[in-house]
């Protein structure tokens, strides 16, 4: 068990299988995170309903925001080893240099990371722990009676719709969820190699669907901010 | 043609290098990377100048000794070429060609565009063989291979241990030799005994050398003179996950740490 430990820990593919387990994890989660997300489309009465449904179940929310916040934490550990490491590979850079067949996804994965962490930062303080400093408004989005709707569950639609008609805040959601899904455009299929699940038949199809993946992610979490900045949603 | 060359100058391992620049007139289309600085060095020591040392040896993309960085390319850039299969017809008259030396921590520079890359051996001493009996030599046919074993080891084997792929990945990576070295052992029924053995040890190896970590950006596979593909690197990831997974809960009757 031990050995198991030291070389997944201090190995440099056991390493890649930490960044790319974890990224698989928080990947899962994006996704159902949209799905529950999306829901504001079909009024106040469902995503009232869902926010409802997560918050009562104390016993589960707060086990799944460990393990959610343990596996990020993984995630950017491992980045960071592995980053320390790179730069330690190659002590003097070339006078002269081309990135060859690299995507710009794949060289900049550090810095499109560290900022989705800055924004998930942020959107935790902003929607979870309702910090009023953060949402612009001059709100609180825990007030009682505003953000509470008539059955007394919170107004989560009237707290996403207020939060995003602050156009600044809105912006910076999309550009950190660009930037997310940007990250993913490669991290998907880099998931897949790392973990050695990637063989020649399918390796294009999946190079292409992580792609398509991330575009169509990007297509969902946008289409809420942008709905309720042109008023379609209010 | 005529070219102007600034050459990557170092004394030896311990002194500063820096980039000097030289004229090179008369270059002819049809030669050889090599054979142009081999030239220019006639020129340098009939001028009682040091030559620009630089490893070659066959001079016909089968050894892996030539190894430079060409305008910021490995080998080049030139798909599936070693440096000494380049001709100097793919430059321009007029040029400015900058050649320096593979770059990573694991492969010190020893003199101009030579370093040293004992790092590979070290690997390979780590696991890149098989034990056989020694005896007479075997029936050709006693050892029955399937057509896709034997072309996916094919593959893998045509890694002449250059080391470019370290030269060009941004993170001096070398999983790409180590992903083709156990993957064509792996592949093959005299490697089966020491499988496991055989990557763990290497990627030890190669982690102790000091080489960076794959990001799978993808310019090992680019530049490779003998188009290795990245899909070694998936495989070398599975070996070595099977690995840690056996050793750890080895099958009944055998024994584990
Ligand atoms: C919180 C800050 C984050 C940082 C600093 C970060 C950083 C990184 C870095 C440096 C890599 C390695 C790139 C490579 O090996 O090619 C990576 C890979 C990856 N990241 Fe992130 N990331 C972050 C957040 C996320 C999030 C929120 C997700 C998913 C929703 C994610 C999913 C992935 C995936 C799937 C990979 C591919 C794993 C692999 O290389 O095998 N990351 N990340
Ligand atoms: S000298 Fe042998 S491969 Fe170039």
């Amino acid at each position: 068990m031990m050995s198991l430990f030291r070389n997944l820990f201090c190995s440099s593919l056991g390493k890649k299988y930490l960044m790319a387990g974890s990224g698989a994890v928080m990947f899962l989660f994006v996704i159902g995170h949209l799905a529950g997300n999306l829901q504001i489309f079909l009024g106040p009465e469902a995503i009232n309903r869902y926010g409802h449904f997560l918050q009562a179940n104390v016993e589960l929310l707060w086990p799944v925001r460990i393990v959610l916040l343990a596996i990020i934490a993984l995630h950017i550990w491992a980045a960071a080893k592995l980053t320390l490491e790179n730069r330690a590979a190659r002590p003097q850079a070339y006078a002269q240099w081309q990135p060859t067949a690299a995507t710009y996804a794949s060289r900049t994965m550090m810095m499109s990371g560290i900022i989705v962490a800055v924004f998930i930062v942020y959107h935790l303080l902003h929607y979870t722990v309702m910090v009023k400093a953060v949402n612009l408004t001059g709100k609180d989005f825990d007030a009682r009676p505003e953000f509470f709707d008539a059955q007394g569950r919170h107004d989560i639609y009237k707290m996403m719709v207020t939060g995003f008609q602050q156009w600044p805040v809105s912006i910076f959601y999309l550009v950190g969820v660009g930037l997310l899904c940007f990250h993913l455009s490669h991290g998907i299929s880099a998931m897949f190699q790392s973990l050695g699940w990637k063989k020649r038949a399918y390796g294009e199809c999946l190079d292409c669907g992580a792609k398509w993946a991330a575009a169509l992610i990007f297509l969902g979490y946008s289409s809420i901010p942008v709905a309720i900045l042109s008023r379609w949603i209010q | 043609m005529n070219l102007t060359l600034k050459v990557w100058r170092q004394k030896d391992a311990r002194t500063e290098g820096r980039l000097v620049t030289y004229q090179a007139p008369n270059v002819m289309p049809d030669m050889s990377f090599l054979e142009m600085l081999d030239v220019l060095n006639e020129d340098l020591i009939a001028k009682g100048e040091e030559p620009i040392a630089f490893d070659s040896d066959c001079r016909e993309g089968i050894c892996g000794t030539c190894s430079m960085i060409i305008n910021g390319l490995a080998h080049g850039g030139m798909r599936g070429t070693t440096v000494c299969q380049l001709h100097m017809r793919h430059f321009r008259d007029g040029e400015t060609i900058v050649i320096e030396p593979w770059r990573a921590r694991a492969f010190p520079v020893l003199k101009d565009l030579i370093t040293d890359r004992s790092a590979f051996d070290r690997i390979i001493q780590a696991g890149g063989f098989v034990s056989v009996n020694t005896g007479g030599a075997p029936d050709a046919n006693a050892l029955p291979i399937g057509r896709i074993e034997a072309d996916t080891a094919m593959d893998a084997a045509a890694c002449i241990g250059c080391g470019a792929c370290v030269a060009a990945c941004k993170n001096a990576s070398a999983m790409l030799f180590v992903a083709a070295k156990v993957s064509h052992l792996a592949a093959l029924p005299q490697g089966q005994i020491e499988r496991e053995q055989r990557v763990l040890g290497m990627v030890k190896a190669m982690d102790e050398a000091g080489f960076g970590n794959c990001t799978v950006t993808g310019s090992c596979e680019a530049v490779c003179p003998k188009e290795i593909s990245l899909d070694f690197i998936a495989r070398l990831n599975r070996e070595y996950g099977k690995a840690i997974l056996k050793n750890t809960f080895p099958p009944a009757g055998k024994g584990g740490d």
